[in-house]
């Protein structure tokens, strides 16, 4: 292998090869390639049923994919055996509905990893806690319980539970569609600025705008492949593939 | 009335012997049918196909069979194979058995309530099945099994009463001794339902607010 390459390789943070993932007798990823370097933000687009989150949930190992691989940072992701536990402690997921831990308040929530997981000490978690919680914008919120946070507050905890981790690269699925209009601003300024400061992210969204200004790429998933992928603007700007184009058509003029 | 009265003063330190008795029955099989319904649950979402059978089966075999001929088993057959055990201790087995089969269905509907959510955020900062339960499933099914946990709590109570067909003189055998000795059966009777409702309207009262707390989910 010569140097570039293996240079190469090593830039890679998630690499997906031939990847297959079916559920019954629908097959839902029909042999996905596809890699997210280190420090660059992807969105996956595509229309629904397309098998957007089933990706980016193969990613982590909370779907079983059927037939080929998928590695983070070199490691091999395998839903069936325990490295799986290190692999997800890796790598962050912001869910569409939150997820949040009812039961805990925002500080408990965001500490809750790194003292279980990786059991850190109680006032070096805390104190990162409430910096990561200042950082998306929650300073004195430490103590609410999500009941009493808006969504997109809830969403903002989320990211910064994601972010305790210290996280090699954060999976995004669809993190904004859950969330009334006037809250949307707030969470994707923060996915944005993650972005300039490094963070590996790979986003299921319908949010164009945010794709075109902080994505260095987009890959178009439909009917489980990958029809059209490249930068940014040219995907969304000038797509090729027709059927980009109607996808494209038909989110940004939906009447 | 006066005739009432004069038969309580008479009958009811007896009958409060009784009571501690129904007390320690209702408390040891509570404690014990908790502990084996955890087991049975736990063993159930294990994600084993082994456990989760064998737990299946467990309950539906406990749930089959009448508290009653339980006690009978444990306090008449199982001396026939070298285990004798005292009348309070059998009765404790034998509810504790029969009524962790109803823990169990408690436990284990409260535990698929959860959101399937919450378990997927568990796993996605690394969490294995154990920390999982630990740290998310059970904390939340524990508030959504309060109110059924009353119930049970109340049904025992009452149910402690079968303890006296294998000699434990509880509320229930007290009254009866009492009743075939004295005929004051109106007296010796009332006062039984009066001291079995003494104990079960407090619980009734406290399964009310735990239902009004938790019983309900909040609409999202």
């Amino acid at each position: 292998m010569a140097a570039g390459a293996r240079h190469e390789r090593r830039r890679r943070m998630i690499e997906i090869s031939g990847l297959h993932k079916r559920f019954g007798a629908r097959e839902v990823l029909t042999g996905i390639d596809a890699s997210v370097a280190r420090g660059e933000v992807v969105c996956i687009i595509g229309p629904s049923g397309s098998g957007k989150s089933t990706l980016l949930r193969c990613i982590n190992g909370l779907e079983h994919h059927e037939r080929g691989s998928i590695r983070i940072d070199g490691a091999l992701v395998d839903p069936t055996r325990r490295s799986i536990r290190a692999v997800r402690a890796q790598v962050g997921m912001v869910f569409q509905r939150f997820n949040l831990f009812p039961h805990r308040s925002a500080l408990e929530n965001v500490i809750e990893g790194p003292l279980q997981v990786k059991r850190e000490r109680r006032e070096a978690a805390e104190a990162r806690g409430r910096a990561l919680l200042a950082r998306v914008g929650l300073a004195g919120r430490e103590a609410a319980r999500p009941e009493q946070l808006s969504g997109g507050q809830q969403q903002r905890v989320a990211i910064a539970r994601a972010l305790a981790m210290q996280p090699k690269a954060i999976l995004f699925d669809e993190p904004t569609s859950a969330l009334d209009p006037e809250l949307v601003g707030d969470v994707l300024a923060v996915m944005r600025s993650l972005a300039d400061d490094g963070m590996t992210m790979l986003v299921v969204t319908h949010e164009m705008a945010f794709a075109r200004e902080v994505a260095d790429r987009v890959l178009f998933l439909d009917g489980g492949v990958i029809v059209e992928q490249g930068p940014a603007r040219a995907v969304l700007g000038a797509p090729r593939e027709p059927r980009t184009q109607d996808f494209l058509r038909r989110v940004l003029h939906p009447m | 009335m006066a005739g009432f009265l004069r038969d309580s003063a008479e009958f009811l330190p007896i009958l409060l012997q009784g009571v501690g008795l129904t007390i320690a029955v209702t408390l040891g099989a509570l404690a014990l049918s908790t502990l084996l319904g955890l087991v049975w649950v736990l063993m159930r979402v294990s994600g084993f196909t082994l456990l989760a059978g064998i737990a299946r089966w467990l309950v539906n075999i406990i749930r089959g069979i009448p508290i009653l001929v339980q006690l009978f088993y444990i306090y008449f057959v199982l001396p026939d194979y070298g285990v004798t055990l005292s009348a309070l201790s059998a009765a404790i087995i034998g509810l504790g058995i029969a009524y962790s089969a109803y823990q169990a269905e408690n436990f284990r509907a409260a535990i698929e309530a959860i959101d399937h959510g919450q378990i997927e955020a568990a796993q996605s900062i690394g969490m294995g099945w154990a920390l999982t339960m630990r740290r998310v499933v059970l904390p939340q099914a524990l508030r959504l099994a309060l109110p059924p946990y009353g119930n049970v709590m109340i049904m025992l109570l009452k149910d402690s009463s079968q303890a006296s067909t294998i000699t434990v003189a509880e509320l229930a055998l007290q009254g009866k001794l009492i009743a075939s000795s004295t005929f004051k059966n109106t007296s010796v009777y009332t006062l039984v339902a009066l001291l079995y409702l003494a104990m079960s309207l407090p619980l009734i009262v406290v399964v009310g607010r735990l239902e009004r707390r938790y019983g309900r989910r909040r609409p999202a």
